[in-house]
Formats: structure tokens, sequence, C-alpha cells
């Protein structure tokens, strides 16, 4: 049992350009792209913060795109994904729309969740993401209990549960691994490890830095990757869910990553958080996930070196245009207070 | 008409269920054991097989939550807490999640799911394994929240529960299980539909009660209607969303109301049917201040003097009438 990350959590290493293996420059590329959208969305939340518009708590996880991204790349629509308070990259990585998440961060009708859940409460079924909760640990089972209505289902759909490290530290979570190993679901529980939970490091809450032993200790298959490598965290995920999907049962990835700014908001936050030094931030900002990425492709694929500022240019006027829909669109009526709690007269079924 | 017996009526509702929608299971702790929930889900395992029966680990929270992610994905799970004392650890799942996800993801999406807590109390069995929390959970919007007292009302509240939209915390009591009256076929019920039952009619007082109370209601009213008293008994046997119409129009015909509630006094269901009625009932109609019997503001005990004097009996409810109406 290997109970600590060694070097993956010391950012003095995995901060060349990734290896990119196999992958095809098609994958890689889109890749890419999904990553500066999620990236430059959330720097675009940021500024809404910064300048008042956008209130509702935001959890940032600039420096943790690859996770996700290299993730979603596996999924299909009836898949069924659930996320936490981090989870912006999750519900962006499915393709899942910008127009509704900047409208949803603005608290209006045409959010993802009408307005009515923010930030926080993500929603996007049309392609797999069934919610989000800021409860630490809460989608733990309930991805799970989704992974046993793909199980009754019998077409080889998966769950996904994306929690970080101190979700890890929630009862909810080993009740839940015991039971989907005992039950065999195909679920993939997703442990972003960015080594603080709020504003304590890691090897202040627990005896040991790699989740992953909780899996092992319910004989769940785990792989520990680099989350900031979107070619490692796409192969371990690539066998993980192929696996579950195949009816063997759930698998546990824990991905090694950190974010760049605070537990909530736009700040970088090193004034509160215990042990997180300037200097570590600058060093995990050497292990960035996009420029890794990007600068692997321009090293080993022959394409066109504009092709990836007009990349860029794309992603960048896709948010702006969603920020400025966002404004314009109206807030959900008065009457969505009382009408949202019960399903509406006669809802039998 | 056949004879049915309340804990008969919870099995007959899974079956006619369970028959009707593949969509529907059950998940919970003890559900393969002969013993655990009474004869109320007798041979389920059997007739429906382990993948749709299904007995887990002791786990309250985990196996909620894992009902909700299976009620997301379009099917209508059923969890049992053979006691409801130990439901309390999966309070997140059904406050926190249960309850708030139609709301909070602006009505797209709900689990339309049971939670079945059984109240298993007396027996000398102590503080935490006699606990009856519905005034807890029907605080919680977007929680339904049903409470049986008849035979009837046993099958009809757990078919209507299992077949609504939204979460429903379906609460029976063992006090119960033997209550035995002649019902009609079963069929399908809308919950939201069901209403406040009148279980005897009267005009010198009004008893309101829930579940295993209603019974006390209805067993005080008949001794002492030979007594020339003559009481309506309102069956609450809906908690949450309350409708309170049913109990207004009664008080403002006895003008006494006499609330009975089978959990502790402070913020209890009893005191909320008492708020309702006093805002909502002419002071000139009134003509006895609104009484209510609860639990003692204590854990319930094991010690047997101890426990008879804990629990509510119809000597008290009667008495307690008694200076009510006959000053």
């Amino acid at each position: 049992l290997n109970h600590d990350l060694g070097s993956l959590a010391d950012p003095a290493y995995y901060n060349q350009p990734i290896e990119l293996g196999n992958l095809s420059t098609e994958i890689l590329l889109d890749a890419l792209r999904s990553m500066l959208r999620i990236r430059y969305a959330e720097e675009a939340v940021a500024d809404l913060y910064l300048a008042g518009e956008a209130k509702c708590p935001c959890h940032l996880g600039i420096g943790q795109e690859a996770v996700a991204v290299g993730l979603s790349a596996h999924l299909r629509n009836s898949d069924r994904i659930f996320g936490g308070h981090r989870s912006h990259s999750h519900y962006l990585a499915l393709g899942a729309s910008m127009d509704k998440m900047m409208a949803e961060i603005l608290g209006k009708a045409t959010g993802a969740s009408q307005g009515m859940g923010g930030s926080m409460h993500l929603f996007a079924p049309e392609v797999g993401f069934q919610g989000s909760v800021p409860i630490v640990g809460a989608t733990i089972p309930i991805a799970a209990g989704a992974g046993l209505a793909a199980k009754m289902d019998g077409r080889g759909d998966v769950a996904i549960g994306y929690f970080g490290d101190g979700a890890c530290e929630e009862g909810v979570m080993h009740e839940t691994l015991n039971m989907a190993a005992v039950m065999n679901l195909p679920v993939i529980f997703v442990a972003e490890n960015n080594l603080y939970s709020s504003h304590l490091d890691i090897g202040l809450r627990q005896p040991a830095n790699s989740v992953a032993r909780f899996a092992e200790a319910n004989r769940i298959t785990t792989r520990v990757v680099d989350g900031n490598d979107l070619v490692a965290v796409h192969q371990a995920a690539g066998d993980l869910i192929e696996a579950a999907r195949a009816g063997k049962g759930p698998g546990f990835l824990e991905a090694v990553t950190f974010r760049w700014r605070g537990h909530v908001g736009p700040n970088e936050d090193i004034d509160v958080g215990v042990q997180r030094a300037p200097e570590i931030l600058v060093a995990w900002k050497k292990r960035d996930p996009v420029a890794r990425l990007w600068q692997a492709i321009l090293d080993d694929r022959k394409i066109d070196p504009k092709e990836l500022p007009d990349m860029e240019v794309a992603v960048r006027k896709e948010i702006q245009d969603s920020v400025e829909a966002a404004r314009l669109a109206p807030y959900p009526p008065e009457s969505a207070l009382l009408d949202f709690v019960y399903a509406p007269a006669g809802g039998m079924a | 008409m056949t004879r049915l017996a309340y804990c008969d009526g919870i099995r007959e509702a899974f079956e006619y269920c369970m028959d009707k929608d593949e969509k529907v299971f059950a998940i919970g702790q003890g559900l393969w054991s002969p013993w655990y929930v009474g004869r109320s889900m007798d041979n389920l395992d059997k007739r429906y097989g382990v993948e749709r029966v299904i007995d887990t680990p002791v786990s309250e929270q985990a196996t909620t939550g894992i009902a909700v992610g299976a009620a997301l994905l379009g099917y209508r799970p059923i969890v049992i807490h053979p006691r409801m004392d130990f439901m309390i650890l999966a309070t997140d799942q059904i406050v926190n999640q249960a309850a708030k996800w139609r709301h909070m993801l602006g009505g797209q999406v709900s689990p339309s799911m049971v939670i079945r807590g059984i109240v298993n109390r007396g027996g000398e069995q102590g503080a935490q394994h006699s606990q009856a929390l519905h005034s807890w959970y029907a605080h919680i919007p977007g929680l339904r929240v049903v409470m049986p007292a008849t035979a009837a009302d046993a099958r009809d509240l757990l078919i209507g529960a299992i077949q609504s939209d939204d979460p429903v915390l379906y609460i029976d009591d063992r006090w119960c299980y033997e209550h035995e009256e002649d019902v009609a076929p079963a069929q399908d019920v809308d919950l939201a539909a069901i209403r406040p039952a009148l279980r005897r009619e009267g005009t010198d007082i009004t008893l309101v009660g829930s579940s295993y109370s209603t019974l006390q209601a209805i067993e005080a009213a008949d001794k002492l209607a030979s007594e020339g008293i003559s009481c309506d008994v309102v069956d609450m046997r809906v908690l949450n969303p309350v409708e309170p119409e049913q109990v207004l129009k009664s008080v403002r015909k006895t003008g006494r109301l006499l609330a009975l509630d089978g959990g502790w006094r402070t913020c209890g269901f009893g005191g909320e049917l008492i708020a309702l009625a006093a805002e909502n009932v002419h002071p000139q109609d009134w003509r006895f201040a609104p009484q209510r019997i609860t639990l003692p503001d204590a854990p319930a005990p094991t010690s047997r003097p101890l426990e008879e004097a804990y629990y509510t009996t119809s000597e008290t409810i009667i008495k307690r009438i008694k200076t009510m109406v006959c000053g």
C-alpha cells in the first residue's frame, strides 16, 4: 500500500512539457481547446467577482483543468457525472453550455439551473452532468446510486463522482467506497487531490497524503497520476472507465493537482492558507497543465503555429459573448420561490 | 372488501407498486432478514429477487445517497430505515439533497423516492431505540412527510408516496401494526390530493393526531361517546405540506382543540397545529384554551416504571378532555 505521493506532490518535479504518447493530434487539440475554455471562463468569473457583478460563492479551479478534460474524453451523454462546489471544469469539460453557466453565476433565469442554484449548483443533463452541490462528499453516494441505475439499465453506462481530498475526510466517502465495491457498481471516484481543503494543507489533516489508500482498502482498482498531465489523466481514466463499462466494478482515480486561487473567490489566498507560501504557488504554476500541453504540441506535432492563437481568440470570444448575454438576461420571476418546492400539481408516475 | 392489518397493508403497497413499475426497488438494512421490519416486507426478496430488494451494509447515509442517485436517473427507490433513530445518520441526504434538488436546480429534476422511517418504541428499548422524529422532518420544504394511522392508509399512503414525483418521508409505527380494517382493492394514489381524514364526528371537542396518536384519539372518542361527550377526530396523515383547513373547520364548530403528538413538546407538530388554529380561528369561537399532550421533553427511559410514566395513556387523554369539556 503506497500511502504517500512523493514527487507527485512536489512542484519541483513534473514541470516539463508532457509526453504525448500515441494520442492523435485531433484529440490533443480538442483537449487544449477545452482546457483553455475552462481557464479563460474561470478568469472571466474572477473578473465578474472583482467587479461586484457575481456575488454567489464561486470556487475556481484554475490550474486543475487537465483532470476533467482528460477524463471527459471517454464519456458519452448517457453517462452520469456529479460534482461538488468546485465544478466549473467538470461541467465545461463535457461541452456544456457556456451561456448557461455564466447566466447561472449571475442568477439569471436563462442559467443552467434557471437561476436557482448559482455557481455551486450546475446542471446539464444533455451532456450527462447531473448536478453538483457544496456539501462536501454529498454527491459521492449519489454518483454511486447513479451507477446502480446504470447497472440496472444494463447499457454499459458509467457514473463519475468528482470530489477533493477534503471529502476523503467525510465518513460518507468511506461508506460509499465499501458499498460500491460490495455492489460492484460502475462508478469512477475521481479525487482531485489539490493538497488543500479550504485553508488547510493535507499534511495538517491526514497522516498520509495519497487518498487512493482508502480505495485500496476497499479492493477498488486505483490509479494515481499527475493531474496536471492531460495524457496521463486520459490514459488512467480510460482504463478505469473501460473496466467499469465491462462490468468489472468501480475505479478510483487520484489526480494530484493544485489550485492557483483561494478556496473561494478570485484571490490567490496566500495569506490565509496555512503552509501555502507564495513560493509554493510560484513553483506550482510551473507545473501548469495548459502550458505543458501547449508546448508539447508545438514541440511534437507538425501544426501551423498560428492555429493555437486562433483557437485562443475563438475561446475568448465565446466567453465574452456568454457574459454579455448573461448580463442582459432576466432574473427568475418571484413565483419561482415557491413553484419549484414540489412537483407541479398532479405530478404522479 | 377484505380484512387488512396495517403491517400487511405496507407489504401490499410494495407488491402493488413493484408489480406495476419495474423502476421501483427497495433498499435498506435487514431486508433479507425475517424479523427486521416485522412482517411488513415478508418474502419480497424472494418474490422480486435480491437485485430489487437490496439488503445493505450498516451505512445509512451512503444507502440513502445511493437511492437519491438512482432516483435522479429515473428509478423509484424506497429506502428502509428499520429504526428512525438510525435514520438521523442519513439526514444530510434527506434534508440537504433529496428535499432540495428540485428547487436548487430550477425544477428540472427531482429525486422521486421514498424514505421509510419506522418508529419502534416501548419494551424498555431506551433513548436511541424509540424516537418519533416527524416534527424535525416536517420542518423541511420539499420533503413530503406522511404518517398513516390505519391499515388502509398504511397501504395507500405508501402507494401514493412511491408514485409521487417528490421525495416522501413515510413514517410507520410498529404500535399500529396490528390495526385492522376492511379495505377496498389497492389502486393508484395521488399523494398531493390527500387531505386530513375525519375519523369521528362530534361537537364538543376537536382531537387531532397522527399515526398512533390518531388511534389513541379514536379510542378516547369511542369511550367518551357513552358518557355523553362527542369528539371530532381529525387524522393529520400528511404533516408536510400541512393542510390545516379540516382542523380549522372543526375547531370553529367545537371551540376546543386538543392536539395529540407522539413526539416531544418543544417545536413539535402538535404545537404547529395549535399555532395554525390560534392564527386562524376567531377569538370568539374559542371555548377553552387549546391544549396538547406530547411526550415529556426527555429522552425515552428504559426502566419499566419510568417508561410507563413516559408514554401517553388513554386515561391521560380522557382526563384532559373531561377537564376541557366539563370544566
